[in-house]
C-alpha cells in the first residue's frame, strides 16, 4: 500500500512538471510612432510559465531593463512615465483559450486575464498564436495599450514627443518545466 | 486507517499543488535582478558644482551657463543683469560610467578639461549599495592676466590648478537625494600672504523633487584650511531645475560668479547674506551622437 502511494504519489508529480512550460528565450519590444520620433524599446529578460494541461499563463517583464536607443529617452521611460522604482515589473495573469497540445503548427490562441502595468491591472484580451515543436513552444504575441489606461501621463511639454498608445510585441520560446 | 489517512494527505497535497499560483512560481524562478537607482539628479550640474550623474554611453552634452552680476549692485547694474559671465562647455559619455569635458569660463578666461568616473552604484536586490560614488578630477588653466600685463613673470605652471572630488549621493526618495563632496583643490601659485597652495573642502548638497518635471537644489561648500587673512567666502548656491525633453533648465542664485571649480571653491567673492548674489542659469542640450551598442 505504502508503495503505491508513493508511485501515485511521484506519477502525478511528474505529469504536473511536464504540463507546464517555462521561457528559455524571451524578447519584448514596443513601438509607439509620434510626429517628432518613433520611439522603440527591446528587452530580452523577461519570464513566463505556460500550462498547457489548465492553459493558465502567467508573464512578469521588469521595466528596467527595456532599451531604448538613446539613454536619456530610457532615464525618461523610467522615471517620469513607468515611474519603475515604485512599479518595477509587468505582469500579466491569466488564461489561454484555444490551444491544443496535439496539433502541430502555429494557431490561433486567445488570452484573457490581468494585465498589470504602472500599479493599474485591466481585464484584457490578448490575441497571439503558439506553435509546439521539439517538445518546445513559441508563443508570438501582439497587442495595443492605450497609455490612459495604464495612468501613464504624458507631461504638457513632451506630449508630441510621445504617442497615446503603443504596440507591444511578444516573443517567447518556452522548454518543458523541471524542478 | 493510517493508510488512508495517508492517501488523503497525498490526494490533497498534490491538489494543493495543482492549485499553485502560477505566479509565485514565476517569481521563484526568475533569478533576482539587481535595481540601480536612476536620475538621482536632473543633471550633472547640482548648482556650480557637479554630480554624481554621468551622461550615457555616446551622449554629448552642451552645457551653457551664465552668472548675472551681483543683485545688490543697486539699480545702475540693472541689479547685476548688466554684467554676465559665462561658461560653455561639452561633456562626452566615453561608456555610462566615463565621461570627459571640457569649457571655457569668461571669469579669468579660464580653460578647464576634467574626467569623471562612475565608481559605485546604488542598488537594492540581488546587489546591494548604499550609495553611489563618482570620482571627478579637472586640470584648469587661467589665461587672464595676459604675460605682458601681469605684474610678476608668470608662466604656464602659475596659471595652472588642480581639482579632486569624491561625490557620493544617495536617493533616499524618489523625490529626496542627498551627496558630499570631499573635495581638495590645488592651485600652483597663489599670493601666500592670504592663501595657500591647498584647499581641502567639503560639500555637502541635494535636491527636493517638486514635480515631475521641477525640483529645488541646493550645495554648499566648506572650506576646512584657510587663513585668516583670507578673504574669500564659502560658496553657497540654491538652484530650481526644469526638465523639458533633452533640455534640463537650471534657475540659480549663488554668491559665486566663477563656474571652474577653482573660482567657485576657493575664490567667491560674495557675502551671500548681504545680498552678494548672483542669478544666474545652466542650460544643458543632450544629443545622442553614438550609438550604445
Amino acid at each position: 500500500m505504502k508503495k503505491l502511494i508513493l508511485l501515485l504519489f511521484l506519477a502525478s508529480s511528474l505529469s504536473s512538471a511536464a504540463q507546464k512550460f517555462i521561457v528559455e528565450k524571451s524578447f519584448v519590444s514596443f513601438y509607439s510612432h509620434a510626429t517628432i520620433e518613433d520611439i522603440t524599446a527591446e528587452h530580452k529578460s523577461a519570464n513566463s510559465i505556460f500550462s498547457s494541461e489548465t492553459g493558465e499563463i502567467v508573464f512578469s517583464i521588469p521595466i528596467k531593463e527595456f532599451k531604448f536607443a538613446k539613454a536619456l529617452m530610457e532615464e525618461h521611460f523610467n522615471e517620469k512615465y513607468m515611474e519603475s522604482e515604485k512599479f518595477p515589473k509587468a505582469t500579466f495573469q491569466g488564461k489561454v483559450t484555444g490551444f491544443q497540445k496535439q496539433i502541430t503548427g502555429a494557431q490561433q490562441v486567445q488570452a484573457i486575464g490581468k494585465l498589470t502595468v504602472h500599479g493599474v491591472t485591466k481585464e484584457i484580451e490578448i490575441p497571439g498564436t503558439l506553435e509546439v515543436s521539439g517538445g518546445k513552444i513559441k508563443l508570438l504575441s501582439k497587442f495595443v495599450i492605450k497609455l490612459e489606461d495604464y495612468n501613464i501621463t504624458l507631461p504638457q511639454l513632451m506630449w508630441q514627443n510621445i504617442a497615446e498608445q503603443v504596440d507591444v510585441t511578444l516573443e517567447f520560446t518556452y522548454k518543458p518545466y523541471e524542478k | 486507517m493510517r493508510n488512508s489517512i495517508a492517501l488523503f494527505l497525498v490526494v490533497a497535497a498534490s491538489a494543493a499543488n495543482a492549485q499553485d499560483n502560477l505566479m509565485d512560481l514565476l517569481d521563484k524562478e526568475t533569478a533576482p535582478s539587481t535595481d540601480y537607482s536612476s536620475q538621482t539628479f536632473k543633471g550633472t550640474r547640482l548648482v556650480n558644482g557637479q554630480t554624481i550623474e554621468t551622461k550615457g554611453k555616446g551622449e554629448l552634452e552642451f552645457i551653457f551657463a551664465h552668472r548675472f552680476g551681483p543683485i545688490n549692485s543697486g539699480a545702475y547694474e540693472l541689479f547685476g543683469l548688466d554684467q554676465a559671465y559665462v561658461r560653455l562647455g561639452l561633456e562626452y559619455g566615453i561608456t555610462d560610467k566615463l565621461g570627459v569635458g571640457f569649457g571655457r569660463n569668461s571669469v579669468d578666461k579660464t580653460m578647464d578639461g576634467y574626467v569623471r568616473y562612475k565608481i559605485l552604484r546604488q542598488s537594492k536586490g540581488a546587489v546591494n549599495m548604499p550609495v553611489t560614488i563618482t570620482g571627478f578630477a579637472n586640470a584648469a588653466i587661467r589665461m587672464s592676466p595676459k604675460k605682458e600685463d601681469a605684474t610678476y613673470s608668470i608662466t604656464t605652471e602659475d596659471r595652472m590648478s588642480y581639482t579632486s572630488q569624491l561625490l557620493i549621493a544617495r536617493k533616499f526618495t524618489q523625490s529626496l537625494s542627498l551627496q558630499l563632496m570631499p573635495t581638495f583643490v590645488h592651485k600652483n601659485t597663489v599670493d601666500s600672504k592670504i592663501e595657500k597652495n591647498d584647499t581641502f573642502i567639503i560639500g555637502a548638497g541635494g535636491r527636493v523633487k517638486v514635480s515631475r518635471s521641477i525640483s529645488l537644489t541646493s550645495e554648499y561648500y566648506y572650506r576646512l584650511n584657510i587663513d585668516e587673512a583670507n578673504p574669500y567666502y564659502n560658496a553657497l548656491g540654491f538652484g530650481v531645475d526644469i526638465e523639458t525633453g533633452g533640455h534640463v533648465f537650471q534657475l540659480v542664485l549663488s554668491n559665486s560668479r566663477g563656474l571652474t571649480e577653482r573660482a567657485f571653491l576657493t575664490e567667491t567673492t560674495g557675502q551671500f547674506f548681504d545680498g552678494d548674489i548672483h542669478m544666474g542659469f545652466n542650460v544643458t542640450r543632450t544629443f545622442q551622437v553614438a550609438k550604445r551598442k
